[in-house]
């Protein structure tokens, strides 16, 4: 019998990016042993990448903004396809979320009085972004990291004491395991650096391993992101929701091809970059869609006082939701007006001097200077779309982030719900720390709620895991899994891309079914220490089970709508608005099923213009509003009130902080 | 324009391993990982390497190319001669796992020995007044992207062994640093510690660290030099330190 290692937690947390370190801090605080498990080494998970910003209605630049104005913008951005819930805590809550990491030590840029400064994004509507120059991500890690450390220390000098953090770096989990009654075992996974298995017995696991990109292509996403914790999930029993949503980043490097992909951050264009085509126009004030007209400046003259006085003048149409820049880059290209390496130009080299543009974007000047021989002192750039983030992910409960399965939870990029059809830029990070926390918090309690009850996994379910971990191993000469990996970014890449279409997305499932056959006889050779073709031959199998979700739920949609945009179904339809399609497994199937989205109440209704709701709403959806418009506001109370029902939460938001300048 | 190379990767273990030559296609615009990768995926399919951003962000690819400590992914091509072989190794200062792949397991067990980050206990969230001018030299060290290739270089470990117990490394004394200088931590025996535990002393100021740090920190002029001056003049109470049993593991 192979040997496993067996540890037994309180709390297990896959994954160490924001949402993870987050997750498993709290944990940690409300007492429990928590075990926080991820792939790469501690401190280098995908977080550490983000650029820009992360998003939070502090109002330190601009005092008009407020968490209301944050909601009513993630809405926006998610074309009103989020869960309200989600968008409403995120927006309440992530000011504190940002504060907090002052305490751990972070050291955010300031304003000139001494808070923390805010930068612009596309489809925020006031300086919303807490940044350090372009490496937010690493500072938001590096900071959680340290804290976890700072736990440890703790816990070092009170051995006595109930909770603990642990970190398993280098550490894939394959399976999570239930028990006989379908509650949350344990997870079940091996060492990358011994090949050895182990087993982490616990009751509740929380899910934050991040995306899926990396079944794509040309992606901004790293070799961690391949859907396990999507596929994870599918195979425990809990659903996906909204997978057919894939955000195309407008601004990814297309020159040199290796290189392709790598991303361009936002800030470029927020802090004054344009987009230019072949002809030198400034294209994007011709893809200024209806729903956003009226936000966006009409001529270059107005948008560029926007930087300056963004009060008296609407902003430039560079800085509309990345699903429109990403459209209106692949429309110019299609039509003959690109770059010489199949892009678009973006220059900031006219815009600002270069002092200021190696100060304000360092890590961009130093990437294309050192990858592309380019200075974006002096030359524009080049850039066309990238897959960068899936808006899809685990079906959860928006106060606890449980899913369906007991003992389950999920945050971060593995969740599905808060970002709607779309995520804005800056709202990935602030999303990682306020249901990160939210998480912890959830599974410590639901913890404290089954600790006389405690679920034993049974052996056989070990003995399964082991079995499919070591199959590659047994098969002998069959494919190889660099191989499949390759053909499937190729179909992802080419039939589930930025632009869809009923007849390539059923020639993409019918591919996917034959990679899936295939990838049953994929095989390696060497041992089980430290060999990356194993490792992606499990990973394989996660990749395609979440690929087919994303094809199936995109087939499905036959509309228009944020990251999900069909060639023959070009238009946004409101009765598709009010539609979730969520994914499960039955058997070896995927199977996408219609659910209605649950309904915004009024209170939070009220804080749109009903003509601005028109766009996207049925008017059988207004009518509550409108028969509603007579009686008393209910007050913002009211929604707090009526919507508190959540487990695991507990401390304050930043409701009571709006309007102050903080 | 894609052309055939000379490449030698060690291969092996803690057991032992050799230099194995390789010919490999490589196109314009490539990075020395693009071509670990394509061995990878055509002639060596358990080549172990570590890597994850592929855009210099994360620090896991660290390695020695043709002798000098760099990462893979922000090594290209075009910087040797079209004839040249392209030798890499892994980190020498650590032990090998498997073939590129090293155990920097050091570097985090210096990390969790330094004292945490002690702010003012009765200040609250949000109630922090920072000037830019104050938080940008510790901002400098944050910068850090923990590829430990400093660590790797500092001949005070990179050859022995035995030091590793008494010297943290330079990565760790820029840490030492920012803390010194951060605006809200209240310790002030930051120095004297790193003098004391850290191992400060051994540093001789080679700037060899500067030198690979593919963030351009300047480790030594920015961070170290500042940490080595008034300790001269501070007395340092190691009891103190005992006292506060930070460094007790759980047994
Ligand atoms: C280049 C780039 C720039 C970005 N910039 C921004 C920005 O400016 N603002 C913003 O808000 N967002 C940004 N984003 C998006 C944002 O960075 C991510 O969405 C976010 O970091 C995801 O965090 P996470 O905690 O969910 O997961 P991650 O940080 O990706 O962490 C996932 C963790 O799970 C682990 N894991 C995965 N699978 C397993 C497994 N099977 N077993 C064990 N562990 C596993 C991984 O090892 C890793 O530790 C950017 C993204 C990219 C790619
Ligand atoms: S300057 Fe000091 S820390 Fe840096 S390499 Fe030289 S001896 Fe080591
Ligand atoms: S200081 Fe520089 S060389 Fe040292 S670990 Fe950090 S980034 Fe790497
Ligand atoms: S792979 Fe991240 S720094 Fe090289």
């Amino acid at each position: 019998m192979t040997e496993i290692e067996r540890l037994s937690f309180d709390v297990v947390v896959i994954g160490a990016g924001g949402a993870g370190l987050r997750a498993a801090i709290e944990a940690r605080l409300h007492g429990k042993r928590t075990a926080v498990v991820c792939k790469s080494l501690f401190g280098k998970a995908h977080t550490v990448m983000a650029e820009g910003g992360a998003a939070a209605a502090m109002g330190n630049v601009n005092p008009r903004d407020n968490w209301k104005v944050h909601f009513q913008d993630t809405m926006r951005g998610g074309k009103f396809l989020n869960h309200w819930r989600m968008a409403e805590l995120h927006a309440k809550e992530a000011p504190d979320r940002i504060w907090e990491l002052e305490t751990y030590g972070a050291l955010f840029d300031r304003t000139p009085d001494g808070k923390i400064s805010q930068r612009n994004f596309g489809g925020h509507q006031y300086p919303r972004l807490a940044h350090v120059g372009d490496r937010t991500g690493l500072e938001l890690i590096r900071t959680l990291q340290q804290k976890v450390v700072a736990l440890q220390q703790e816990d070092d000098a009170n051995p006595d004491s109930d909770g603990c953090i642990e970190v398993y770096a280098e550490c894939t989990i394959t399976e999570i395991l239930l028990d006989e009654i379908g509650r949350v075992a344990g997870a079940f996974g091996y060492r990358r650096e011994s090949g050895q298995f182990v087993l982490f017995q616990a009751p509740a696991v929380v899910l934050a391993t991040g995306g899926i990109g990396k079944s794509y292509k040309v992606t901004s996403n790293s070799w961690e992101y391949t859907g396990d914790g999507h596929a994870l999930a599918l195979r425990a029993g809990a659903s996906l929701v909204n997978m057919e949503f894939v955000q195309f980043h407008p601004t990814g490097m297309v020159w040199p091809p290796s290189v392709k992909g790598i991303l361009v951050t936002e800030s470029v264009r927020g802090d004054g970059g344009v987009l230019l085509n072949s002809e030198g126009r400034r294209f994007m004030f011709d893809y200024v869609p209806d729903v956003f007209r009226s936000q966006y400046a009409e001529t270059e003259e107005e948008a560029d006082r926007w930087y300056d006085d963004p009060d008296n003048n609407r902003r430039p149409p560079e800085l509309l939701p990345r699903d429109e820049v990403a459209r209106a880059i692949n429309a110019e290209v299609k039509a003959g007006r690109g770059s010489p390496h199949g892009g678009v130009f973006l220059d900031v080299s006219t815009r600002m001097p270069a002092e200021v543009i190696r100060r304000r974007l360092p890590s961009m000047y130093h990437q294309f200077k050192e990858l592309a021989d380019v200075d974006i002192t002096a030359e524009p750039m080049e850039v066309g779309p990238t897959c960068h983030y899936v808006m899809g992910g685990v079906d959860v409960d928006p106060d606890s982030t449980a899913a369906s399965v007991p003992g389950l939870f999920a945050a971060g990029e593995v969740a599905g719900g808060m970002h709607g059809s779309n995520r804005l830029g800056g709202n990935s990070l602030s999303d990682l720390l306020v249901f990160g926390r939210r998480a912890g918090a959830a599974a410590a309690a639901y913890h404290s709620s089954v600790v006389g009850d405690l679920p034993q996994v049974p052996e056989s379910a070990v003995a399964a895991a082991v079995e499919t971990a070591l199959a590659p191993f047994a098969t002998e000469s069959g494919e190889n899994p660099y191989a499949l990996q390759q053909e499937l970014q190729q179909v992802m890449n080419d039939l589930v891309g930025i632009i869809r279409r009923a007849d390539e997305l059923e020639q993409a499932l019918v591919r996917l079914a034959e990679l899936k056959e295939r990838a049953k006889k994929v095989s390696v050779t060497g041992g089980r220490r430290y060999n990356p073709a194993w490792h992606l031959a499990l990973d394989l199998r996660n990749m395609l089970l979440v690929s087919e979700c994303v094809a199936r739920a995109a087939l499905e949609r036959k509309e228009s709508r944020g990251g999900h945009t069909r060639d023959d179904y070009p238009d946004m339809d409101p009765a598709w608005r009010r539609i979730n399609l969520v994914c499960s497994l039955r058997g070896d199937t995927v199977v996408v099923e219609h659910r209605p989205l649950p309904a915004m109440p009024v209170e939070l209704l009220r804080l749109f213009d009903i003509e601005e709701l028109r766009k996207y709403m049925t008017e059988e959806e207004l009518a509550v509003l409108e028969s509603d418009m007579t009686e008393s506001a209910i007050g913002q109370s009211g929604v707090e009130a009526g919507a508190e029902f959540g487990a695991g939460r507990s401390g304050s938001t930043a409701d009571g902080k709006e309007g102050t300048s903080r | 324009m894609s052309t055939m190379r000379d490449f030698r990767i060690w291969r092996g273990d803690e057991t032992g391993g050799a230099l194995v030559d390789y010919q490999v296609e490589v196109n314009e615009g490539e990075v020395v990982l693009d071509v670990i990768h394509r061995l990878q995926a055509t002639q060596a399919p358990d080549l172990a390497v570590r890597w994850n951003c592929k855009a210099g962000k994360c620090g896991s690819c660290s390695a020695e190319i043709n002798g000098k400590p760099r990462l893979m992914c922000m090594t290209r091509m075009s910087v040797f001669a079209p004839d040249e072989t392209v030798t890499v190794t892994p980190l020498r200062t650590f032990p090998v796992i498997r073939d590129l792949v090293t155990d920097v397991s050091y570097n985090y067990e210096k990390a969790r020995q330094i004292p945490a980050f002690a702010p003012p206990p009765d200040l609250r969230p949000g109630e922090y007044r920072m000037m830019q001018v104050d938080v940008e030299r510790s901002q400098e060290f944050r910068k850090c992207i923990e590829c430990f290739l400093c660590q790797n270089t500092c001949h005070v470990t990179r050859d022995h062994e035995e030091n590793k117990r008494v010297f943290a490394g330079p990565r760790l004394f820029i840490r030492a640093a920012e803390l010194d200088m951060h605006p809200l931590d209240t310790r002030k025996d930051r120095k004297e510690f790193a003098q004391a535990e850290q191992g400060l002393g051994y540093c001789n100021i080679t700037k060899c660290c500067t030198e690979v740090c593919p963030e351009h920190i300047k480790i030594t002029d920015n961070g170290i030099i500042p940490m080595k001056e008034r300790v001269v003049d501070r007395r340092y109470d190691p009891l103190v330190w005992l006292g506060s049993k930070i460094f007790r593991r759980r047994s």
